[in-house]
């Protein structure tokens, strides 16, 4: 493990990243950001900052190249931007090695934007005047409210100064020389911080679980999983920001007086990967992480630790066997994570996001985060849900990506005002909210209507959860869908219960049969039968959630499985060969 | 197996850099560094963590993500999460399928490719989407998925 030799005060530290940054920004060579998340990568972001590399190392042009995160504007990727000494952000959308080269000729070399690939500008309102459009009035951008996403595409997520530079570490160094532990904790739970891992649970109550216990020993862990296909904002925030989750992680610590953390990651995943350990270094090397960091007594480690392929290891105590090194199956509870967790000791265990939050909530206090998002509602069994949603939006929609608005905003304002609606002149039908597990909603004027809301979604039966919102036209079988979702639930099933295991085989196996146009009308009721022994008998939320997508899917589209069982007819654009994987764990 | 494979082996499994070594950043690592996991990685492992060979196996085996036998030289991943088959992803594997001759998830009988399914690569906005030697391709279409699998088998090994 390392250990911090320096003390450094953290006013050196800031003048530094000041100064730095404004090398950066304000001297005298160009400076052009490539997008190179997993979203950059797809879109061949790694090829455009080859080109740009090229043709800088060619031409014996000084400019800085930095990769950074995503801005979350996926459908524009690869997305490069171009900052002139003193000047605006130009923003690229669409960047091939081609445009890249020519980027590199006349604007980063002549100062002269290409125009016809400009996508808007960010800074210095001059850029106007060459009839450049400000980015921020962009339809995906405008209503946003970046908070964890606050610096993702602007700064390199590498570089832990850059970070500092924009605020960063300011909360820390404020929790540790102006609050006790118990003051931290406060902040976060006047916030209502709740939890944005699924189940959505205050944040600030569960670290109290921690902090009352007297161990010496403790552990904050960060659950990086992120399984749930379609959901992409948990590893858009390390690959684009990892030092929020790392000080938030921290101030974890110093709220429950715990000494370790894990922040735990798929592995594969490279930038999220390699991201968290550049900054979780840097931190060691400044004396931000170690031993008496900033010079006080509090003392505190992480990590990152890998998980092999394996959705249920997401799951709070699977989690904790992984990072033993163990099969990532759930364990029995009691005893809780805040008593027993990994290796045996206490344990709390937050999301990314929910972590992620935390540097913003103590900088500017629980008030100011309360104040966003929706009130309580006690009448309805609404309990409030406090500052943004951040939202992963694909599938049929003409502005795919990743954005973060206040909570209280309503679906249709997402789906419509911002992400462009469904392209082609398609009409939507149905939205896969929350993961797998959360089932589907049809897109009806009432679900349109849904306020974003922990609460509001759970009483229309579905879950707001991780964020991943799939958007499927007019085009897509109900049937056919939830199949592949019980397909996903089937192969990720841990195996430790029989009705998880045995339950998702069977409804797997119907659900194929209604697909081939072979069910039968009992095929239902042995479906509806299935699914609650497996809620009233599984262990973990996997197979208690597991008929999710069954039953929401009867709910909404009980007719086109009508139409397979009783018409033997299909019901969108089927494929005509049903697929699905028959590699399960052994 | 020769000693190169060994020392390899030797390496990854005795040199990680985190703090926390267990059975599975042990395996992860023998993975990252030959791609496979022999009987030898479990022997090696097993003796590193003081476990025993049985307990070893039990976590190889629980994760899909590892093989236990030498790869091939390209690896050829379909996604095939719900963002993606929402966007035609069976197409994507039924082409990818037909480009290396499979009918299935599996390896090529010339020794040339691997075809693995995945239940997300991460990258749903840019759904279909496929890896190839573990590098990200969205927005594919048969046509390109073809074109991709035909380029990486013209090409050097991965490893
Ligand atoms: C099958 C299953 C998979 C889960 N996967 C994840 C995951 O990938 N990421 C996550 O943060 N929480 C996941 N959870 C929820 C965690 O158990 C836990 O509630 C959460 O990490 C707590 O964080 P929060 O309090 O900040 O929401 C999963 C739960 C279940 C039942
Ligand atoms: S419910 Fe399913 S995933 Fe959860 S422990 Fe049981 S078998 Fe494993
Ligand atoms: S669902 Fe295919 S990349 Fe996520």
């Amino acid at each position: 493990m390392a250990i911090s030799t320096t003390t450094a005060d953290f006013d050196s530290i800031l003048a530094e990243a000041e100064r730095r940054w404004q090398a950066l920004t304000n001297g005298d060579r160009p400076w052009v950001r490539v997008g190179t998340g997993l979203a950059g990568e797809a879109a061949g972001g790694f090829e455009v900052v080859a080109a740009v590399n090229a043709v800088l190392a060619e031409r014996q042009i000084q400019a800085n190249v930095s990769e950074v995160g995503t801005l979350g504007l996926c459908f524009a990727e690869p997305l490069l931007d171009v900052q002139m000494p003193n000047g605006p952000r130009i923003f690229y959308r669409n960047v091939t090695p081609q445009i890249a080269q020519r980027i590199v000729s006349q604007h980063v070399t002549g100062g002269e934007p290409v125009s016809e690939h400009v996508l808007g500008y960010l800074g210095d309102a001059g850029a106007a005047q060459d009839g450049i459009p400000d980015l921020n009035d962009h339809p995906m951008l405008a209503q946003q409210q970046r908070i964890a996403l606050r610096n993702a595409g602007h700064i390199d997520p590498s570089d832990l100064y850059q970070y500092i530079a924009n605020g960063g570490y300011s909360a820390l160094n404020k929790a540790l020389t102006a609050m006790t532990p118990d003051e931290a904790r406060q902040e976060v739970l006047t916030s209502g911080l709740r939890g944005r891992g699924g189940a959505a649970f205050p944040a600030g109550v569960k670290w109290g679980f921690l902090a009352g216990n007297p161990d010496p020993n403790k552990y904050i862990l960060c659950n990086c999983e992120e399984g749930d296909p379609g959901a992409f904002n948990d590893r858009g925030i390390l690959e684009s920001d990892p030092a929020t989750v790392v000080e938030g992680i921290t101030i974890a610590g110093y709220a429950c007086n715990a000494n370790r953390g894990y922040v735990f990651i798929r592995h594969g995943h490279n930038q999220p990967i390699d991201r968290t350990r550049a900054v979780i270094e840097q931190a060691y090397e400044l004396g931000l992480l170690g031993q008496n960091i900033l010079g006080s007594d509090f003392s505190f480690d992480v990590e990152v630790a890998l998980t092999g392929d394996s959705y249920v290891s997401g799951e709070e105590t699977a989690l904790m066997e992984a990072i033993e090194g163990k099969r990532s199956m759930p364990r029995y509870r009691p005893p809780f994570p805040a008593q027993v967790g990994v290796f045996g000791k206490p344990s709390n265990i937050n999301n990314v996001k929910t972590l992620a939050y935390v540097p913003e909530i103590v900088a500017r206090g629980g008030e100011w985060f309360a104040g966003i998002g929706t009130r309580p509602d006690p009448d309805n069994r609404i309990n409030g849900s406090s500052g943004t949603a951040i939202l992963c939006l694909s599938g049929d929609i003409t502005y795919p990506g990743l954005i973060e608005v206040p909570l209280g905003m309503t679906f249709r304002q997402v789906l419509f005002d911002m992400a462009g609606g469904v392209p082609n002149g398609k009409s939507m039908k149905l939205l896969q909210t929350g993961g797998p597990l959360g089932g589907v909603l049809s897109a009806s004027d009432a679900n349109l209507d849904l306020v974003l809301d922990f609460d509001v979604f759970r009483a229309a039966g579905a879950i707001l959860g991780s964020g991943g919102i799939i958007v499927c036209d007019e085009d897509t079988c109900a049937v056919d869908l939830t199949r592949n979702l019980i397909a996903f639930c089937q192969y990720e099933s841990c195996g430790k219960c029989f009705p998880c295991r045995m339950g998702m085989s069977h409804l797997l196996e119907i659900l194929e049969r209604i697909s081939n146009l072979e069910g039968t009308e009992e095929d239902l009721a042995l479906m509806r039968n299935i699914g609650e022994n497996m809620q009233a008998g599984s262990l973990c939320g996997h197979g208690q959630l597991g008929f999710n997508p069954v039953s929401s899917a009867l709910r909404y589209f009980g007719d086109e499985f009508e139409a397979h069982i009783r018409d033997k007819r299909h019901t969108g654009d089927c494929p005509e060969q049903v697929f699905s994987p028959k590699l399960t764990r052994r | 197996m020769d000693a190169a494979t060994q020392s390899l082996i030797a390496d990854a499994v005795n040199n990680q850099p985190q703090s926390t070594v267990t059975v599975l950043s042990s395996l992860l690592a023998v993975e990252d560094a030959i791609g496979y996991i022999p009987k030898e990685a479990v022997e090696a492992v097993a003796s590193r963590m003081d476990a025993t060979v049985n307990d070893v196996w039990a976590v190889a085996t629980f994760y899909p993500n590892f093989r236990f036998d030498p790869p091939m030289e390209h690896r050829v991943e379909v996604c095939w999460g719900p963002s993606c088959h929402v966007m035609g992803a069976g197409r994507i594997i039924a082409a990818a399928q037909d480009a290396l001759g499979l009918s299935d998830e599996g390896d090529t009988p010339d020794g040339k490719a691997t075809l693995r399914y995945n239940t997300c690569l991460g990258a749903c906005a840019h759904a279909p989407v496929m890896a190839i030697d573990h590098h990200l391709a969205g927005r594919v279409t048969p046509e390109s998925a073809r074109d991709r699998i035909a380029t990486a088998l013209q090409s050097a090994p991965s490893h």
